[in-house]
């Protein structure tokens, strides 16, 4: 047994050798610890940090090779032993939860109330705290916001093994530093969280889905504007593009029966004569445009576009010009949208891709980022591309973080 | 030389060059040095604390204000920002040897974007004028503070201003998109981006209600949001708070979203009917100011709940307001409530703790049980919806005690909210009043950690020292910092793996 075996597993139940299914994005660690508690989770912590071991954090393992690879994994530091739903408040309209848990788990229990986290399910599996750690969101985020908007409070673990909780069990709330924001979307290199918080929402009593077709980027947009300054109050206006063909736009009208009835009428109506209506969602609807179960080389480059809404046009033109199939859903109306290149286009032609799309969103206010892509691509292009106030942020990772030890590499500039 | 009057030569020196660097940079209106013009900025809206600052700047652009912070860096003189002073919580107290720097010349509107829904503004801009430039294209600005007339986005920005309709549509963060950011060593930096998850750290979340500790807003990008084709504001008389509390937990558990539910108890009615004459309901123990907003369609359908649910709540006397005229007449009542119960006390403490909603009645009782066994009158005011307390603590500061015993009960009631998971602040901020309670709230841990965003922000302290925080943390200590290889590798006797 080594040292950091034998440290680490006199303080946390569950600690055993990595093995090749442990890896991180195609890097083996050296061991996987499985705490049970905060508790246990900043003794691994602070024995990690007195042997000066690097520890990457690890949910359900959904979304494990976004981002880039970590340059060193000593320690996987694996939540998903922390999965339970602590707390459903539902006068309150808020959750507790561990974690680990499985954001499925904890929409099953909120639903019991006609409630939910307002967070499209995009990753099917997936944890809390990955969730958070990659800050994913879906359609509804156009009428929910995302994390930043849903996430109330949070206990986490800093690198040095302090515990530390920031905001509380009430959504309004500005006592002291916002500390959540940071936490989201940071792929765990600030500190590990292990318990949070969440407002949640009240289930709608009915759905519909309008669908109508876009001939091109130019009417796609039109359609697109028609609805966000309309009054139809959207849930989510989602778009379908498929380099060549046609692209279709979706709409969905959330609410209490007799007032979506009208509003599904109305959208109709914006949409053209070709709109239809229907209680069921479109297939793909809440799903990235590229099979989340592909691995290693067989998957595809996972790219995630921000534009100004104005923006939509030439974004949706960038793809269809491309020469390589690009095929692409997204949030229309919120101004972010997925796109997916095939795992055989090779690296240097998909560097050619982001260079481009990059080009086009940055005109309009917004960034391109490589999600995910076999490593081969990954080495190839600029995963996160230029980010602005980078110093600060290499400052803020050197307060919390100061040895870089937590997921390192994985986020942006190094960090 | 005593080393405290070491100090203030060094202070005075330190000013002495930041007043030179504004001279330099600004026209001579913009920079204020005569103690009796500096006096006019010693408070901002919370009245009782008082310092006036050792010079005022009102740079008219992003290069003089970024010009001023180096120089406050250079010669490390600590400065605090100040928008329209409007503040509640001593967030903008000057500092006695430091520079304030007022935003109030830079307001101009620069854009209003209606197809990408959004509006770029200078920190300066009046809440409200966000609103009316917006209103032309069908859209508003949200976040609307009860001080919408007179306060500024960037003050805004600083405290992540809420107001009575954050309970459907969020605080200010949820519709501040982009910053530039003149941070405290005198850079400007670009936060987030016009358009959503700018990728990295988002360091604009960390901003965003961070006081003025972080750093001075030049610019703001803010989201637009689409008026809505539907209002209804509905005034609903009960004879006690615990009815009006049942009233509005039956809303939220059946689903419905009004935009705004407010309560006033019978004190507060008081205090309003003897200063603006809002007619409320004669003999209320308590009144909800409830609005739906939203498609015609859904309005009528909530409406018709929330009237049913108010009834078997106990509502002896229910109002709709549909016109906006009407509307305003039920608004006046409750945003007059704050000045209003001036009329009925010469002093009062306003506190803005938060509570889980379905602790509200609890709350209520232990509140009205603190005030009669200290004898101290408290007037309830708040945003019910989101269990926002406004209690009004009510003395007479001429009477000796007086003041005492309101913080004592104005105290006790925060310990109240913190007691029942709650927060201190809803949406006055910390500043400088409530510092001292963050230890009640939060453990020595967690302060530190906030601090540590502090310190890669603003490592020497310059940036509104003082506030939010009861205790600085010294940015050199870095605690548990370790480098290299761990000692016992180094000397062979141990392997890490």
């Amino acid at each position: 047994m080594t040292t950091a075996e034998a440290s680490l597993g006199s303080v946390c139940a569950e600690v055993r050798p990595a093995g090749p299914d442990d890896a991180v994005d195609g890097v083996v660690p050296g061991l996987v610890a499985r705490p049970g508690s905060t508790e246990e989770v900043a003794e691994v912590l602070r024995a990690s940090a007195a042997l000066g071991l690097t520890v990457v954090p690890r949910g359900r393992g959904t979304k494990l090779t976004w981002g880039l690879p970590p340059r060193s994994a000593d320690v996987l530091l694996e939540l998903a032993g922390m999965d339970r739903v602590l707390d459903h408040a539902a006068g309150d309209l808020i959750v507790q939860t561990q974690a680990g848990a499985s954001l499925d788990d904890v929409q099953g229990v909120v639903g019991q109330a006609r409630q939910r986290v307002m967070v499209d399910p995009v990753v099917p599996g997936g944890s809390v705290g990955g969730t958070l750690a990659t800050n994913t969101s879906g359609p509804r985020r156009m009428v929910g916001g995302t994390m930043r908007d849903l996430l109330i409070g949070l206990t986490v673990v800093r690198a040095d093994g302090v515990v530390a909780k920031a905001g509380g069990r009430v959504v309004k709330n500005v006592a002291g530093y916002d500390l959540s924001k940071l936490m989201i979307g940071s792929f765990g290199t600030l500190a590990v969280v292990t318990e949070a918080l969440f407002r949640l929402h009240p289930t709608p009593e009915a759905q519909r889905w309008v669908t109508a077709r876009a001939a091109d980027q130019a009417h796609a947009q039109r359609l697109v504007q028609e609805v966000v300054h309309s009054q139809v109050v959207p849930a989510a206006v989602e778009v379908e593009w498929a380099s060549g063909g046609a692209g279709e736009v979706t709409v969905l009208l959330e609410g209490r029966e007799s007032g979506v009835e009208g509003r599904a009428a109305a959208t109709s109506t914006l949409l053209g004569d070709d709109a239809t209506v229907s209680s069921d969602a479109p297939a793909g609807w809440s799903a990235y445009p590229w099979d989340p179960a592909a691995a290693g080389d067989r998957r595809a480059t996972a790219l995630k576009l921000t534009f100004v809404l104005s923006g939509l046009a030439d974004v949706l033109g960038a793809v269809r010009d491309e020469q390589v199939p690009v095929s692409l859903r997204g949030s229309a109306g919120a101004g972010v949208v997925y796109a997916a290149v095939p795992a055989e286009v090779p690296g240097d032609e998909v560097a050619g891709v982001v260079e481009r799309l990059r080009r086009v969103c940055t005109a309009h206010g917004g960034s391109t980022v490589v999600v995910d892509a076999p490593a081969a691509v990954k080495q190839a292009v600029d995963v996160w591309g230029p980010i602005p106030a980078l110093n600060l942020m290499l400052r803020v990772k050197d307060q919390f973080d100061p040895d870089h030890r937590l997921a390192p590499g994985r986020f942006v500039g190094g960090i | 030389m005593s080393s405290t009057s070491a100090a203030a030569t060094d202070a005075n020196a330190g000013i002495a060059a930041v007043a030179r660097r504004a001279a330099e940079l600004l026209p001579a209106a913009g920079v204020i040095t005569e103690r009796s013009r500096l006096r006019t900025y010693e408070c901002d809206g919370l009245a009782h604390y008082r310092v006036t600052p050792a010079l005022v700047v009102i740079p008219e652009d992003a290069e003089q204000l970024a010009g001023i912070v180096a120089a406050c860096a250079e010669h490390r003189v600590p400065y605090v920002a100040r928008g329209s002073g409007t503040g509640l919580s001593g967030g903008a107290l000057p500092h006695a040897d430091g520079v304030l720097v007022v935003t109030s010349r830079m307001r101009a509107i620069r854009e209003v974007r209606r197809e990408d829904q959004r509006a770029v503004v200078e920190p300066g801009v009046i809440n409200l004028d966000v609103t009316r430039a917006a209103t032309p294209h069908g859209y508003y600005y949200a976040p609307d503070p009860s001080s919408q007339q007179v306060c500024s986005i960037g003050g805004n920005l600083a405290e992540n201003s809420g107001g009575a309709h954050c309970l459907k549509y969020g605080f200010t963060t949820n519709h501040v998109l982009a910053a530039d950011v003149v941070t405290p060593d005198g850079a400007t930096v670009t936060l987030g981006g016009a358009a959503p998850d700018s990728p990295g750290y988002d360091l604009l979340g960390a901003v965003v209600g961070s006081e003025g500790t972080l750093g001075i807003a030049t610019s703001v990008t803010v989201r637009l949001t689409r008026l809505p084709e539907e209002v209804r504001t509905i005034l609903v008389g009960f004879e006690s708070t615990d009815q009006a509390g049942a009233a509005t937990s039956a809303i939220i558990a059946a689903g419905v979203v009004p935009a705004a539910i407010e309560m006033m108890d019978a004190l507060a009615i008081e205090a309003a009917e003897a200063a603006v004459q809002c007619n409320y309901p004669a003999g209320a123990g308590a009144v909800l100011v409830i609005e739906l907003d939203g498609a015609a369609a859904d309005v009528e359908a909530e409406y018709a709940e929330v009237e049913r649910l108010c009834q078997e709540s106990g509502a002896f006397e229910q109002r709709l307001a549909t016109d906006p005229a009407e509307r305003a007449l039920i608004w006046k009542g409750r945003k007059s409530a704050f000045a209003a119960v001036g009329r009925i006390s010469p002093d009062y403490i306003v506190q803005d703790g938060v509570i889980p909603r379905t602790a509200l009645p609890e709350v209520l009782r232990a509140i009205a049980e603190l005030s009669s066994s200290s004898g101290v009158r408290v007037a309830n005011v708040f945003h019910a919806g989101d269990g926002n307390l406004h209690p009004l603590v009510l003395f007479d500061d001429s009477l000796e005690g007086a003041g005492e015993a309101a913080e004592k009960v104005s105290g006790a009631i925060l310990d109240l909210c913190i007691q029942h998971g709650g927060s201190i602040t809803g949406e006055h901020g910390v500043g400088v009043d409530k510092a001292a309670y963050m230890p009640r709230m939060f453990t020595e841990e967690d302060l530190d950690t906030m601090q540590l965003v502090r310190c890669a922000f603003d490592p020497d302290g310059i940036s509104n020292p003082g506030k939010v925080f009861p205790t600085p943390r010294l940015c050199g200590e870095v605690p548990g910092r370790h480098k290299g290889p761990h000692p016992l590798q180094e000397a062979g006797l141990a392997e890490v793996f």
